[in-house]
């Protein structure tokens, strides 16, 4: 049994706003291997995001609640100070965020920039962090020469490309990509998901990656966590879930994704997420799910195990009967 | 046949100027390049390429927002290519445009009302039938009830039903023709299919013309009779949707139906054939055809020499490119 790189467990991210307490990660646990690419897939809204930035602990100001296990190989981050923290970022965990095409530095040359991680985390000499940097942007398929250039002289592809090539240069054992083609056109799309594949394979990284597009995320998956409303409702790996999901809300996630390949009867999720300042006291999911019944109102569902499986649902409490 | 014809655009160009310092002209860029096809009646037909490739330009420049560089579009046998002031505002009102990004297609310090109520204003509706039509167009996008909606601003919307305002805007005056411009990629997943599902049934119920334009071919195959895919400026490939999505002929068509994924955990284990290099530029495009600098199937002293003229394969499916001709 390979002991898990990164175990959370219980993690509660609480943001205070003007209209109350945003619940946008409650009470969340899922663990991944070494290797292991899990996909976090959700709408928007539905808190993925949060849970990256509780991770890597970027978060804002305005945070009340941060509290629960983030263990990275054994190591409890949630008890770190602030500075040690640093230490882990990057070095142990980088992220590739959504915005990513625009935080790139204009004004700095694309090589100093992908360098930068290696001289503020590593303590490396800017000569050999240069090298490198070179070195790691050939490895996502831009040539070295290109490190001479400004952001601007790059595509739109190029430059996710050389952010991702940031994410990597530290050698971190996790990174976490948050969208990072959701802006890009398909083609792009196509060919950085390929370089990742490589990627994953070659130098064993675990990878999270969080995304809101079903189909690509099957394209690294080997484990899928479905959020909704800041919890997750299915966990489960990726042959299981792409065959046939199991909590209602995944079901009609799925059922409303169009395939190329095969004609399927389309079908949308009426209604709207709910409010995560006041949450439904029950499940979730309720209110839009076609086969709720009495206690899914009342009772939140807990964690109930099929097969490989584990779904946020009281349906499978007597042995999954639907 | 003819009369069933509602469009038809011949040779349309879309070039737009660049300058170089104050006087002189630098070139063009030339967005939309001698495009041509027709378009009946109740038919709803998917614009498909990446991004520069020119299909918002030639809905724009199909709408008249843009003036047209070369080339004529018939409208119901009307050439409105050329038309002025007056004209073109009769010709405003038998078309509508649904944008991409729905918040920012909307007034955000006007009510729902006020949204709807514009156009009704502008194209000279009695102001006794107004309200009526109104609460009809917001009963036909399924904003009810209609009193909880009339009085609300954009921002209290969500941004499905935001879009579907956007919807109920553009059919308040019964238009004929639709552009709708990536009407749902800032949309969730769930909320994509409800919006496609109503211009569906939209175009249905009116007989309405769609073009829909998008860069995801995997919504196309439920949504529209037509597929065009476009490329640097240019139409590349026309058929029937399940015609093209079976058989795709052109490199280009083939490379983006190969790319797209399904969900399927297998997809993790494959590694997929992409075209190196990027879209030309539409400055100075390739000489020949636009995709031979990326294209596996390179004829050399062919496609990098001459420009392949459009022809019909089969029935109904039209190609550019040397392999076929």
């Amino acid at each position: 049994m390979v002991k898990p790189l990164l175990e959370v467990k219980n993690l509660r991210t609480y943001f205070k706003t003007r209209k109350g307490i945003v619940k946008a990660v409650d009470n969340v646990s899922f663990s991944v291997k070494k290797g292991e690419t899990i996909a976090v897939i959700g709408e928007s809204g539905c808190g993925k995001s949060s849970l990256a930035k509780s991770i890597i602990r970027l978060l804002p100001r305005n945070i009340c609640t941060y509290e629960g296990e983030i263990l990275l190989e054994n190591e409890d981050l949630m008890k770190l100070e602030e500075k040690e923290m640093n230490e882990v970022r990057w070095a142990k965990i980088s992220m590739v965020s959504q915005a990513a095409l625009n935080s790139l530095n204009p004004v700095i040359k694309v090589g100093q920039q992908v360098a930068e991680p290696l001289i503020i985390h590593e303590g490396v000499d800017k000569k050999t962090a240069l090298e490198r940097a070179r070195k790691a942007l050939s490895m996502v398929g831009i040539p070295e020469t290109f490190a001479e250039r400004y952001p601007f002289e790059l595509s739109g592809g190029m430059k996710q490309r050389a952010i991702i090539a940031m994410a990597l240069i530290t050698d971190p054992d996790l990174i976490i990509l948050d969208e990072p083609t959701s802006a890009l056109d398909v083609l792009t799309q196509a060919s950085i998901m390929n370089m990742l594949k490589i990627i994953k394979g070659k130098m064993t990284k675990t990878f999270m990656f969080i995304t809101h597009d079903i189909a690509v995320s099957s394209e690294l998956a080997d484990k899928v966590a479905v959020m909704y409303a800041g919890q997750i409702v299915e966990l489960t790996n990726a042959e299981n879930f792409y065959k046939a999901p199991l909590h209602p809300y995944s079901i009609k996630l799925m059922a409303s994704v169009p395939t190329l390949r095969t004609d399927k009867k389309l079908d949308f999720i009426p209604g709207t997420p709910p409010s995560l300042i006041d949450p439904p006291k029950g499940c979730r999911f309720a209110e839009r799910c076609p086969w709720r019944f009495e206690k899914c109102e009342k009772e939140p569902p807990s964690f109930l195990v099929k097969g490989d499986s584990i779904v946020k649902c009281w349906l499978f409490e007597s042995k999954g009967s639907r | 046949m003819s009369e069933q014809l509602l469009l038809s655009v011949r040779d349309l160009c879309k070039w737009f100027e660049l300058r170089k310092g104050l006087f002189g002209k630098a070139g063009y860029v030339k967005a939309v390049d001698e495009v041509s096809f027709d378009l009946k009646k109740g038919d709803a037909v998917s614009l498909v390429g990446e991004s520069g490739s020119g299909k918002t330009t030639l809905g724009k420049t199909i709408l008249r927002l843009y003036k047209p560089t070369k080339g004529t579009i018939i409208f119901e046998g009307r050439d409105i290519t050329d038309l002025k002031a007056r004209q073109l505002l009769e010709y405003r009102r038998e078309t509508g445009l649904v944008q991409q990004d729905p918040y920012g297609a909307l007034p955000p310090f006007m009510s729902i009302k006020r949204v709807l109520e514009d156009p009704l204003a502008i194209h000279k509706v009695p102001k006794s039938e107004r309200i009526d039509r109104i609460y009809k167009a917001l009963e036909e996008v399924k904003l009810t009830p209609v009193e909880d909606f009339i009085g609300k601003y954009p921002h209290m919307l969500s941004g499905g039903q935001q879009q579907r305002l956007v919807i109920a805007r553009a059919i308040i005056l019964n238009p004929k023709l639709i552009v709708a411009d990536e009407p749902v990629s800032m949309l969730d997943a769930s909320v994509r299919i409800e919006i496609l599902t109503l211009l569906k049934e939209l175009q249905n119920k009116y007989g309405l013309s769609v073009i829909y334009i998008t860069h995801d071919l995997s919504t196309t195959r439920y949504f529209s009779e037509w597929i065009y895919i476009m490329y640097a400026g240019k139409i590349v490939e026309k058929a029937l949707t399940k015609t093209l999505l079976d058989n795709p002929l052109h490199p280009y068509s083939q490379v983006l139906l190969n790319i797209i994924p399904d969900p399927d955990a297998e997809n993790r284990l494959k590694i997929k054939d992409v075209p190196p290099g990027e879209p030309p530029s539409l400055v100075n495009p390739p000489k020949g055809c636009r995709f031979h600098p990326r294209c596996v199937y390179i004829k050399n002293g062919i496609c990098n020499e001459k420009e392949p003229r459009e022809v019909e394969v089969e029935k109904d499916h039209f190609v550019r490119c040397w392999l076929y001709d």
